[in-house]
């Protein structure tokens, strides 16, 4: 009872990355509150997925195991999670900032009428003191994100409404396996005694999934470009410069918005989190949102002709001018010197 | 017979130009010291809306929006490009609403107006991206949901068929109606101002703005009863005050921070070129690059 829960998402019968991370996270917050670790796996012919949870720190897997959840669907997975949570009245319940996650997560809170929180970048556990009420809450959960505007960081509490609900994207938490012989509990789900005829309405008659083909997260140098590059062809221009050191593409909002370059590529808050060796910003910024998906990155060079720009204030190299002229500079100089 | 659509728009504050003032003590936006604008989703919602309303007659499409009183603009806006009314839910009663307690008073409003085959809305609003209240109000209608939408593409017979767009691809998906669809910013851009719209509802007002107008404008109100724009507030939706506002949000903000950054020792450069030769040659041999 209590406990903490990550509602983990299958993706082809694998568990996905930002599931795992939100356990190794779950691990950390379940001991400080002195609780059990708790997931949930929905799928169909998910066998012995438990013991990857396990690993990650889980002490207890429920596993619902039928053709019904899989694809997934929004009403049979809330029905069966929200039924659960009535049962196991979960303290947290963690899930991925993905479209699965932001698809369920909202639907459940309703349901429960608890709180969520999206796109949370920091969890934290902390006590609360409303004067007004004159009520003390003891172990409550920071939901920390970047709010609104410009250099703001909120702390979102939810004091009286159980389970306390927050989103995290993939990447804003390490993933780390806890303990490779650590055994918890398997607890098969009844699904049926969950589900309601008007649960099953909704089919998925057609899926072409492909994998991504931009692949910034797991990429050792990005070169990113902002809204400052000024226009498509010169953000271009960043592909050249990737391609002859070795890196991937990122953008800012800014730059995607103004349709430079894909979602896919955007750095942030609401796009991925990178911790690369090297991050080079060319004509970003550095807003917050920015900033926290790319702030860990090992060394960091900001190109802008602002010498006052934020950006500048996180990174090791300045070089302050325009980024039309110093590009194709670092791309000839690159040549020049591996020659 | 034609579908009955309601379409959920929200006025924004322009993210992009924001500035100091931007939040107050209480950790609630100051909506008041920024540009309103239609939440850019939430046009594509309206496009999918007038789509389906060319496709099949007798359609109607109906704005649903809650905010201040100068989120009529909003419907104006709607109007202009093909929304038949619109309908304004205000009261200070919704004041620091979390996306539930707003979910739950835009669903209370639902419940007033004319029966809904469907309701779009857009995926995210930009000053919050929580892309929560959409399925939040499916929830409390009790409907199904099918979020990420690109393109409605067909809603007869009693069901719709939906593309989604997902990280990794697309999929299809079919719900019988009523429905909550929320729509991608990947879904076609809505059409422009209509001229002949633009004539038809310029003087379209809420009660509250044409309260101190001319006894021409009632005159003018009198003949055409499309200029009217209904206002909802607690009263008329049948809500229950304790799910609304501050009350009804289970989620307060406890602290804000402004962020200072540790300033770094940063090396400084021009764009001169024996600079910028001179870094290359640094990242090569310490081999950060290469
Ligand atoms: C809820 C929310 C979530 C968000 N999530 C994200 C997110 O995930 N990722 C993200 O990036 N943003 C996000 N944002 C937006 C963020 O606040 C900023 O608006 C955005 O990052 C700005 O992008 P930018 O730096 O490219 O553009 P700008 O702020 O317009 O900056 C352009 C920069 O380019 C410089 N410049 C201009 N011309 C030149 C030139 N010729 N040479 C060199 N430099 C030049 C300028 O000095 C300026 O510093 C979010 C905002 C909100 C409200």
């Amino acid at each position: 009872m209590n406990n903490v829960f990550v509602i983990c998402e299958i993706d082809e019968g694998k568990v996905v990355d930002v599931s795992l991370e939100l356990l190794t996270k779950g691990r950390t917050l379940a001991n400080e509150l002195k609780c059990k670790l708790e997931a949930v796996a929905l799928g169909h012919k998910i066998d012995g997925i438990e013991k990857e949870l396990y690993q990650y720190g889980a002490d207890v897997v429920h596993v619902g195991d039928d053709e019904r959840l899989d694809p997934y669907t929004t009403l049979p997975h809330t029905a069966v999670i929200t039924g659960l949570f009535e049962e196991e009245k979960p303290q947290i319940a963690l899930l991925g900032a993905t479209t699965f996650g932001r698809d369920l997560g909202p639907r459940v809170s309703s349901a429960l009428q608890s709180g969520l929180t999206a796109d949370c970048t920091s969890l934290e556990i902390g006590d609360h003191e409303d004067k007004k009420a004159g009520k003390t809450y003891k172990d409550l959960l920071y939901q920390i994100r970047p709010a609104f505007g410009g250099n703001i960081v909120a702390t979102i509490i939810n004091p009286d409404c159980r389970p306390q609900m927050a989103t995290v994207r993939e990447g804003v938490m390490k993933k780390e396996i806890y303990d490779k012989h650590h055994k918890g509990k398997l607890n098969k789900l009844d699904v049926n005694k969950y589900f309601k005829p008007e649960d099953l309405v909704v089919k998925v008659v057609e899926r072409h999934m492909e994998k991504s083909k931009v692949n910034i997260k797991n990429s050792s140098i990005i070169v990113s470009g902002g809204y400052g590059m000024g226009s498509k062809e010169n953000f271009d221009m960043l592909y050249e410069l990737a391609d002859v050191i070795g890196a991937e593409v990122g953008a800012s909002r800014a730059a995607v918005d103004a349709g430079f370059a894909e979602h896919e590529r955007q750095v942030g808050q609401t796009g991925v989190t990178v911790r690369p060796k090297l991050y080079i910003a060319c004509g970003i910024s550095g807003q917050i949102q920015h900033v926290a998906g790319m702030e860990d990155s090992s060394m960091i060079i900001a190109i802008n002709n602002d010498p006052n720009a934020p950006i500048n204030r996180i990174a090791d190299y300045v070089i302050t001018g325009d980024v039309a002229e110093i590009v194709p500079k670092m791309i000839k100089y690159y040549k020049q010197n591996t020659k | 017979m034609g579908l009955n659509i309601i379409v959920l728009a929200k006025q924004v504050p322009d993210t992009r130009n924001v500035g100091k003032d931007a939040m107050k003590a209480d950790g609630t936006v100051n909506r008041a010291a920024l540009p309103a604008i239609f939440n850019p989703e939430d046009l594509n919602a309206l496009e999918q809306a007038l789509r389906l309303k060319d496709k099949y007659t007798g359609t109607t499409v109906t704005i649903l929006t809650m905010g201040p009183g100068r989120a009529a603009d909003i419907i104006r806006e709607g109007l202009y490009r093909g929304a038949d009314k619109g309908y304004l839910l205000t009261d200070r009663a919704f004041a620091g609403s979390d996306t539930l307690a707003t979910s739950y008073a835009i669903s209370r409003a639902i419940l007033k107006l004319e029966k809904a085959d469907i309701i779009i809305a857009g995926r995210q609003a930009i000053d919050g991206d929580t892309a929560q209240v959409g399925p939040q109000v499916a929830e409390k209608l009790g409907m199904p949901q099918i979020t990420y939408a690109e393109e409605i593409i067909s809603a007869d017979k009693g069901k719709v068929v939906v593309k989604r767009r997902l990280e990794r691809g697309v999929e299809t998906v079919e719900s019988p109606l009523p429905v909550v669809v929320t729509v991608n910013s990947s879904a076609p851009a809505c059409r422009p101002r209509n001229a002949k719209l633009l004539m038809k509802y310029k003087h379209a007002k809420t009660i509250t703005e044409s309260q101190n107008a001319s006894e021409d404008y009632i005159n003018l109100t009198n003949d055409r009863p499309f200029l009217n724009i209904p206002e909802m507030s607690v009263n008329d939706i049948d809500a229950d005050p304790k799910w609304l506002g501050l009350s009804g949000s289970p989620t307060k903000v406890k602290k804000i921070e402004n962020i200072v950054f540790q300033a770094k020792e940063a090396k400084q450069l021009t764009a001169a070129d024996d600079e910028i030769n001179e870094l290359m040659k640094e990242l090569i041999a310490n081999h950060t690059i290469g």
